[in-house]
């Protein structure tokens, strides 16, 4: 067999492998710093253990890491197997894994040594952002160039989404990375003021969009289908949704600076935005649950498919959750309150851990020639999980509209009822709650990782060969 | 200052986002209306991706594509109402400044009697006085709690109000001047005068004074240097002065510390204590109910 007659499987194994590692590294790393927030002396006094370092640790572990290697493997399978091509470039595309891999590395060293921009989600100095620069165009050339050498004249919606990923991820991160460097590892920010904090939600706002959610649609598109073994419900329906959403997210991250120093109509129009946006998210949602028409039995069955499914279910309702968010009046209370942090998990862990996790299960079966090891283990991983997620995402409702309502109160002298203290001592047994949550979920993903481990043990990674494209029907 | 800084900007946004929003709609009207006609079902795309993905072309969901719709004529409509194009202020006029504005105007009306019934009374009385002491007490625990504490009894670097131990002085007068201007507190570093040896002695020498346990031998030598440069502000054994806001030296209360260490630090590096002014935001009114509250603890 020649390397032009089959897949370039091995960097998704990589990348697969690594989903896996920066997953439960991710998720430890966020069930020690919920336990530090419901316990404090757990930061020990130490600098580098400290909840302010280890948070961006956390969040950066779990978006870039876990979920960047995730996106990473099942995009370089999809576009190769839905374009029947080999990847444009075995080498770029290794670059971009053992880059990527060391941009990840950076941060664990960085940032638990306090050296950051300070800019939530791009935390990262500025040599690392030019790493990552460097990284997302090779990844950009391997994916556009396999996609040029297709072989099928279609386009699959999957790769749609893929590829409005990539680039809106490479134009977000070039521009609110902008810095003027003082030394190796300190720059300050190009912008100042409130076009700084813009900017700075311009990207944040938009790498859940794209990073978060145009890229995990991607993953939607072609694993739902294949798992169900399913026509994807409408083209129609993709075409609009895809179209409304990359269009419709751009705008919405004003949403994150209500009642400031933002101009008003940058507020408003951020809102509106934010508003429209439900129904292009819903679109995916319901493309992606109505695939299962005439196969809803297979829920029953196939623990991987409720996997799948019910991460669509979370999404549906994180971007419901979204648009109600960014009402003003709506986002008065629930703004600088747990609530924030609760709508992010039910994205995060419910829809993307869950989605890549369900693809993970379906890919590495395929990647090392094997049957999963236990079908009962992962139920048991789909339910502890889900159970893990409600418990999160119930406690921080919970909490951040107490929060809200504490902040808000005031006694008839018109002085506030409640000191900040006592919203932090009510906090505290939902943040146990959370703590518990999130720990259930590491479980859950743990129960996995011995599961796959299981199934690829003693078995010869798999060099699938490629098809030739069915004629059309 | 104007969001723009020229009219060619503003309208360059009306357009912007008149234009995207209305092909938005145009986009979502051509693409998503379709519908069956009874009977009729979803037909395949015809295509085929690894062996068998392929696409099967429904309708969008009618409910979905009519809230769509919705979504983006009630938007149309919220920038007409609410500030959202360009500098176009919107038809009901609002503003976030001026729903502040309001707000504060209202409560000013509500509750300005409530604070303004104490205004005239003397601090020594209100001290006893149990309603004022309520409002004091919620007005503390919202703007002092966090340096003071909850309990008032402060934290290093932070003065216990309880203790009747005062730094720039405890009567009713002193109190509210330090809630209604503020203090600054400086106490100059002497690391760039004095050898870190003669510091040391310093520190045993005021160790001392304070009835602590000390060096004898460093103590005495430390005497000269306290004679010379702290005395001034700090008193000949030690008591310091109100006036200044020099702490007394000579009691067992240490704002940053007693022992031999932080008494060095002290001394090398100076210490800044800053009580911010309340002035401004609270009004005298609630300054002097504040004031009888912070009183009332150490009596």
């Amino acid at each position: 067999m020649t390397e032009s007659n089959t897949y370039n499987y091995k960097v998704v194994r990589q990348f697969a492998i690594m989903t896996i590692v920066w997953g439960v590294v991710g998720m430890a790393v966020g069930v020690f710093i919920a336990a530090q927030l419901a316990w404090p002396a757990l930061n020990f006094d130490l600098p580098w253990l400290s909840f302010g370092r280890l948070r961006p640790l956390h969040t950066n572990a779990v978006i870039f890491a876990f979920g960047g290697c995730a996106l990473f493997s099942t995009s370089y399978y999809v576009v190769q197997r839905t374009c029947h091509v080999r990847l444009c470039s075995d080498k770029l595309a290794a670059f971009t894994f053992w880059g990527w891999q060391a941009v990840i590395v950076s941060a664990a060293i960085t940032l638990p040594l306090g050296i950051t921009t300070s800019k939530e989600y791009a935390e990262l100095e500025w040599p690392i952002d030019i790493l990552i620069a460097v990284v997302w165009v090779s990844y950009a050339i391997v994916f556009f160039g396999t996609i040029l050498k297709r072989k099928i004249k279609h386009i699959y919606v999957a790769n749609w989404f893929y590829g409005a990923f990539i680039i809106t991820v490479a134009v977000l991160h070039i521009v609110n990375s902008a810095a003027i460097p003082v030394s190796l590892l300190k720059s300050y920010s190009a912008y100042a003021g409130v076009q700084d904090a813009m900017i700075q939600w311009w990207y944040g706002h938009n790498a859940v969009g794209f990073f978060l959610t145009a890229g995990f649609l991607g993953m939607m598109y072609y694993f739902v289908p294949k798992q169900a073994n399913r026509p994807v419900f409408s083209y129609r329906l993709s075409i609009i949704h895809f179209w409304s959403l990359v269009f419709t997210y751009i705008w919405a991250g004003p949403h994150h600076l209500h009642y400031t120093a933002l101009p008003e109509w940058t507020q408003s129009l951020g809102m509106v935005m934010s508003i429209i946006l439900l129904a292009p998210s819903w679109g995916g949602m319901i493309n992606g649950i109505m695939t299962l028409s005439g196969a809803w039995h297979k829920l029953r069955t196939d623990p991987v498919l409720r996997l799948l499914i019910v991460s669509i279910s979370f999404y549906g309702m994180s971007t419901f959750e979204g648009p109600m968010m960014s009402i003003k009046t709506v986002n008065a209370l629930s703004h600088y309150t747990d609530w924030t942090i609760g709508h992010v998990h039910s994205g995060a862990l419910g829809w993307v851990a869950l989605v890549s996790l369900g693809c993970m299960y379906y890919l590495f079966p395929r990647l090392y020639g094997r049957e999963i090891y236990s079908l009962k283990l992962i139920e048991v991983h789909f339910w502890t999980s889900t159970i893990g997620i409600v418990l999160y995402i119930a406690s921080m409702w919970v909490s951040g509209i107490m929060q809200g309502l504490m902040w808000r109160a005031v006694n008839d002298d018109g002085t506030l009822t409640y000191s900040f203290v006592e919203s932090v001592q009510a906090m505290h047994p939902f943040y146990i709650i959370r703590f518990l949550g999130g720990a259930l979920f590491l479980l859950g993903t743990l129960v996995m990782v011995y599961n796959l481990i299981k199934t690829v043990s003693g078995s010869k990674p798999v060099s699938a060969e490629i098809p030739l494209p069915a004629a059309a029907q | 200052m104007a969001d723009f800084t020229s009219a060619f900007w503003d309208w360059f946004i009306i357009a912007l986002t008149l234009l995207s929003i209305i092909g938005l709609l145009i986009f979502t009207l051509k693409v998503g209306a379709r519908k069956f006609v009874p009977g009729e079902k979803a037909e395949s795309m015809g295509h085929v991706w690894d062996e068998d993905l392929h696409e099967l072309n429904n309708p969008a969901p009618r409910w979905w594509y009519l809230g769509f719709i919705i979504s983006i004529f009630w938007g149309i409509l919220y920038l007409f109402l609410y500030p959202g194009l360009g500098s176009f202020s919107g038809y009901l006029g609002w503003s976030q400044i001026a729903q502040y504005e309001e707000e504060i105007a209202q409560a000013k009306q509500t509750f300005g009697p409530i604070f303004d019934e104490f205004k005239n009374e003397k601090i020594e009385d209100l001290a006893r006085n149990p309603k004022a002491l309520l409002v004091g007490q919620r007005l503390f625990s919202t703007y002092c709690t966090t340096c003071h504490g909850s309990d008032a009894r402060g934290a290093r670097g932070y003065p216990n109000l309880t203790d009747n131990d005062w730094l720039y002085g405890g009567d009713s007068v002193a109190i509210k001047t330090s809630i209604m201007k503020g203090r600054q507190a400086a106490m100059p570093p002497w690391g760039s005068l004095l050898k870190d040896a003669e510091i040391h002695a310093v520190a045993e020498y005021i160790r001392t004074l304070g009835g602590l346990s000390a060096d004898d031998s460093l103590a005495a030598k430390g005497k000269a240097n306290y004679s010379q440069y702290c005395m001034v502000c700090h008193g000949a054994n030690g008591e310091g002065n109100p006036a200044l806001g020099s702490p007394n030296l000579a009691d067992d209360i240490w704002l940053y510390g007693g022992s031999s260490k932080k008494i060095i630090e002290s001394i090398k590096d100076g210490r800044n204590g800053l009580m911010p002014p309340h002035e401004n935001f609270l009004g005298e009114a609630k300054v002097h109910i504040l004031a009888a509250y912070v009183y009332s603890l150490s009596r």
